[in-house]
C-alpha cells in the first residue's frame, strides 16, 4: 500500500508538467489520455513510491490534483 | 464524487481545493503561475475565515475573470482604476475586507497613477500584483516590467533601455512612501518559494484586518506562452534571471 494517493481532476489537468518536474520522487508522469479539451493529463506513473507530501499540487497551477496520506497506524505511534 | 469512493480506507485528504474557490476552471494558459496565486489568494481568506466578507477588484488582463473563480463578490474595475475602487469600497463599507488582485500591464502602466496614490495615502487595502513582465492578454507585448534584452512582440530585438525605458520596480518606489504599511516581493517557481508567498499573502490581508493600512504583494510570475517557452523552463527563466532585477523580499514592513 503507498503512503499516498495522488487524485487528478483530468478536466482541469492541462497537462503543463510542473508536478512532473516538482515531485521529489518521480510519481508523476503524461498518461497516453486527453482530456476533452485535448489536453495531455498526469497520471501516477509510480503510485508505489508516493509519499502524499502534496507538493506536486502545491505547484498545480489549475488546482487539478487533491491528495490523500495514509493515517499512521496504532503500531507506528 | 466518484473519485473519493475508489479511495481506500485509513488515508485523509490533505490536499483539495480551498473553499473560496468555486467549480469552475481557470482561463489561464497551461503551466501560468497565476492559477498558483489565485489558489493562494484563496487558501488565505479560507485560513482567515473572511469569505462572506470579502470584496475583491478584478483588473483588465488575464485576471480579468476572476469573478468566476472565486465564491466571493467582486467588482471589474476599469483598466488600471483597481486601487481606486478599492479605496472607495473600502471607505464606504470599512468592515468589508477589500483586496485587488492587478497584472503588471494593469498595476504598473496604466494604473501606476491609481496604485501610487492609493500607497501614499495608506488606504486600508491588499493588493495582489503579479508581475511576469508582459502583457500578457493582448499578445505578449512589452511592458514596463520587461527585463532589458527581453524580447517580446513590439520589441523582437530585445528591449533595448536607452530606447524603451529601464524596467519600472514598483516595489522600490512604492516602499519610499510613508504610506504603506507592507510592500513585499515573492515568486513561486518552486514549493518552497510558493509557502513563502502564501505568508505574505496572509500577512497582507492580517494587515488589514488589523487596520494597519496599504500592503501590496508583488509575486514574479511566468508567460509561458508569451515568453515563448515550456512552463518549466519559465520557471527556471524566473529562478535564474527574472530575480536577478527583481530581488525577492521585504521592502517595506511596519510591523
Amino acid at each position: 500500500m503507498p503512503k499516498g494517493i495522488v487524485v487528478v481532476d483530468k478536466e482541469r489537468c492541462k497537462g503543463c508538467g510542473l508536478c512532473i518536474e516538482a515531485c521529489p520522487f518521480g510519481v508523476l508522469g503524461f498518461s497516453s489520455e486527453y482530456n476533452s479539451s485535448g489536453y495531455r493529463v498526469v497520471y501516477m506513473e509510480h503510485p508505489d513510491k508516493c509519499t502524499g507530501c502534496a507538493i506536486c499540487a502545491n505547484v498545480c497551477p489549475d488546482v487539478a490534483l487533491e491528495v490523500y496520506r495514509q493515517e499512521p497506524t496504532k503500531e507506528a505511534a | 464524487m466518484s473519485v473519493e469512493a475508489a479511495i481506500p480506507e485509513g488515508y485523509v485528504k490533505v490536499f483539495s481545493k480551498p473553499k473560496a474557490l468555486s467549480d469552475a476552471k481557470y482561463t489561464y494558459c497551461p503551466g501560468c503561475h497565476h492559477g498558483i496565486i489565485t489558489r493562494l489568494v484563496a487558501e488565505a481568506i479560507d485560513e482567515l475565515g473572511i469569505l462572506e466578507r470579502t470584496v475583491g477588484i478584478s483588473p483588465v488582463g488575464c485576471a480579468v475573470f476572476l469573478d468566476r473563480f472565486f465564491n466571493c463578490d467582486f467588482v471589474q474595475a476599469a483598466h488600471g482604476r483597481a486601487c481606486a475602487v478599492a479605496t472607495g469600497i473600502k471607505r464606504a463599507r470599512p468592515d468589508l475586507v477589500v483586496f485587488t488582485y492587478q497584472g503588471d500591464g494593469d498595476l504598473a502602466a496604466i494604473g501606476a497613477a491609481e496604485t501610487v496614490h492609493a500607497a501614499n495615502r495608506g488606504e486600508n487595502i491588499t493588493v495582489i500584483f503579479v508581475n511576469n513582465g508582459v502583457y500578457g492578454m493582448t499578445g505578449g507585448e512589452m511592458a514596463p516590467t520587461t527585463l532589458p534584452g527581453q524580447r517580446t512582440t513590439t520589441t523582437p530585438l530585445g528591449r533595448e533601455p536607452r530606447l524603451h525605458g529601464y524596467p519600472l520596480k514598483i516595489s522600490e518606489m512604492l516602499a519610499q512612501l510613508e504610506g504603506p504599511a507592507y510592500i513585499t516581493r515573492q515568486a513561486v517557481f518552486d514549493y518552497r518559494h510558493i509557502v513563502r508567498a502564501k505568508q505574505a499573502i496572509l500577512k497582507a490581508f492580517r494587515n488589514q484586518l488589523e487596520g494597519k493600512g496599504f500592503s501590496l504583494v508583488e509575486i514574479l510570475s511566468t508567460c509561458p506562452t508569451n515568453w515563448r517557452m515550456t512552463p518549466v523552463e519559465a520557471g527556471r527563466w524566473v529562478a535564474e534571471h527574472v530575480v536577478k532585477v527583481y530581488p525577492l523580499g521585504d521592502l517595506k514592513d511596519v510591523g
